[in-house]
């Protein structure tokens, strides 16, 4: 298994109801989530907005810390992992971002973006990885000399995941990487992880709002619905026999480009 | 049948010589839904943007003419254009969230439109709001219209951004990406709400999108957009069926769908960009650009 999640709870200091003295009140984000992660397999996570779908991803890759519960990277407990402990290990799962503008310093060369991250973790012969991850999602080598502002929204996204895969993780996380996307990009961007999923053995857990983006990519989805897992299986047994209240709302609320769908 | 909005070879440019949009053409009659649909820098935005008046300040338009309820746009002198804008059309934006004043309570915001461009009293104003808030189905009309934006939903604020537009019963709608910020089950009840205000009000209703899957619910014709230039002219139900032109049928073929369980999406070809973009290169020769 690369996850073993285990009761996962994650609460966050509720502001808007901090009285002058004292503490605020806790609002707990995830509510006792447990699933399993097969190695190989990619994870959609979905849920509306505030469902804690990319909370949870978050704690996945311990950029927060739970309140309670447990998380297994492969076999290792990280749930409390101190942060010097934990950078070692981040060369093991990385995360692309959402929005490739601001995710991507603007004043570096994409050659020195995509090193960044193998210099933090002591690597050599840097121009020759980065010029294979640029191979791997399809950027000309040339690339490495631009700047982000040169390059259209889906080179940038491409540039994104390069920089996630030149350190070669076990797992990558990728929170709403398409919704910024136009349809075209967003079929290339959504090609292309399936091609390195494939031939780089990756495990994927990919977070997104569209349940059809998650079809096209994913084998196993999980739905969140305030903090709780409502429904996790297969990608084929959740689409074709939703079981939970939330998923068949979710999936009759989608507009499909079809005049025919009874929608109403 | 009324054409409340009629777009003639409508030419928008940067001000430094650059093509925003190129001869556009369209007709919208009242009750009648359609539909702007393409990638981002299509221009989409910039059609609504150009007919309300709003273009930023590097644009331009050079040439053709926009007639909204009849009335040539470009013949009126700036002040009383504005005026006219401001009776007979009103904009749906995207972001429910920035488009309010977070600052102000909702009712003046509401009935600011009445009061300031139909010089209607404060009192029926007010009536007409509360009646307005109750149209869009939110509970409790009195009490929103006390209400901060903060204090709403997503969703709701964009039920009174709706009830707003439909205020001063204005002949044009414009509605930018309308529910792009939304999840889709609110989605759901927000397009179904356009719709019924729509229909009961008998106003035209210009939809801009970049979701073929939004259009096929809401739109009854559709103009597909790239660079700036209408490439096809539609019925919805015929885009969806036998699109015509490549570029259409390309963008058809990258939308993913959950239904499908292959899944198989491919990108619009660069033989199809090469082909749509020599036919934009002919349109600017043919209009000495």
């Amino acid at each position: 298994m690369m996850y073993e999640i285990r009761d996962l709870r994650l609460s966050f200091p509720d502001m808007t109801k901090k009285l002058l003295l004292g503490p605020a009140p806790r609002i707990e984000v995830l509510k006792g989530l447990s699933f399993d992660l097969p190695k190989g397999a990619v994870l959609g996570i979905v849920g509306g907005s505030g469902s804690g779908k990319s909370t949870l991803g978050r704690a996945m890759l311990r950029l927060l810390e739970p309140s309670d519960g447990s998380i297994l990277f492969d076999g290792t407990d990280i749930t409390h992992t101190s942060e010097d402990t934990l950078r070692e290990m981040r060369q093991r799962f990385q995360m692309i971002f959402q929005d490739p503008m601001s995710s991507l310093n603007p004043r570096r060369r994409v050659g020195g973006i995509i090193a960044g991250p193998l210099k933090l973790h002591g690597m050599d012969n840097l121009i020759a990885r980065v010029n294979e991850a640029l191979d791997m999602v399809g950027l000309p080598r040339s690339f490495a000399e631009r700047y982000p502002h040169e390059l259209s929204g889906g080179q940038r996204q491409r540039v994104g995941i390069a920089r996630a895969i030149a350190l070669r993780p076990d797992f990558i996380l990728a929170d709403e990487i398409v919704s910024g996307l136009d349809v075209s990009s967003q079929a290339q961007v959504l090609n292309l992880l399936e091609e390195l999923v494939r031939e780089l053995g990756l495990t994927l857990a990919f977070v997104s709002h569209d349940l059809s983006v998650i079809r096209r990519l994913c084998t196993r989805v999980l739905v969140l619905h305030h903090g709780v897992i409502v429904e996790e299986g297969t990608t084929a047994a959740l689409f074709d026999n939703p079981k939970a209240a939330y998923t068949q709302e979710l999936l009759a609320a989608i507009p499909l480009p079809d005049p025919d769908q009874p929608w109403a | 049948m009324t054409s409340f909005l009629q777009i003639k070879n409508l030419n928008v440019r940067l001000k430094a010589g650059i093509p925003i949009l190129r001869s556009v053409s369209l007709n919208v009659t009242a009750g009648q839904v359609h539909g702007l649909v393409g990638e981002s820098g299509a221009g989409k935005s910039m059609i609504g943007k150009a007919v309300l008046g709003t273009l930023p300040r590097a644009l331009q338009v050079t040439s053709g003419e926009i007639w909204l309820d009849g009335v040539n746009l470009n013949t009126l002198p700036a002040a009383q254009r504005r005026k006219v804008i401001g009776a007979k059309a009103a904009l749906i934006p995207q972001d429910p969230l920035t488009a309010l004043n977070p600052s102000k309570r909702i009712g003046p915001q509401i009935t600011r439109r009445l009061v300031d461009i139909l010089g209607w009293q404060k009192s029926a104003a007010e009536a007409r709001a509360i009646e307005l808030l109750g149209e869009v189905h939110i509970p409790d009309p009195k009490r929103v219209m006390q209400s901060y934006p903060h204090e709403l939903s997503g969703g709701m604020r964009q039920r009174i951004l709706i009830a707003s537009a439909f205020a001063a019963e204005p002949k044009l709608i414009i509605a930018d990406e309308p529910t792009t910020a939304l999840d889709v089950t609110v989605q759901k009840q927000i397009l179904r709400l356009i719709a019924e205000m729509q229909q009961r009000h008998n106003t035209a209703l210009l939809f801009v999108t970049h979701d073929l899957g939004v259009v096929s619910k809401t739109c009854d014709t559709l103009s597909v957009l790239y660079a700036g230039k209408v490439i096809e002219d539609a019925r919805m139900r015929r885009f969806f069926t036998r699109p015509i032109h490549p570029y259409s049928a390309a963008l058809l073929a990258a939308t993913p769908t959950y239904t499908d369980p292959t899944g198989s999406l491919t990108p619009v070809s660069q033989a199809v960009i090469d082909a749509t973009e020599q036919e934009v290169r002919e349109h600017d020769m043919r209009a000495g650009l």
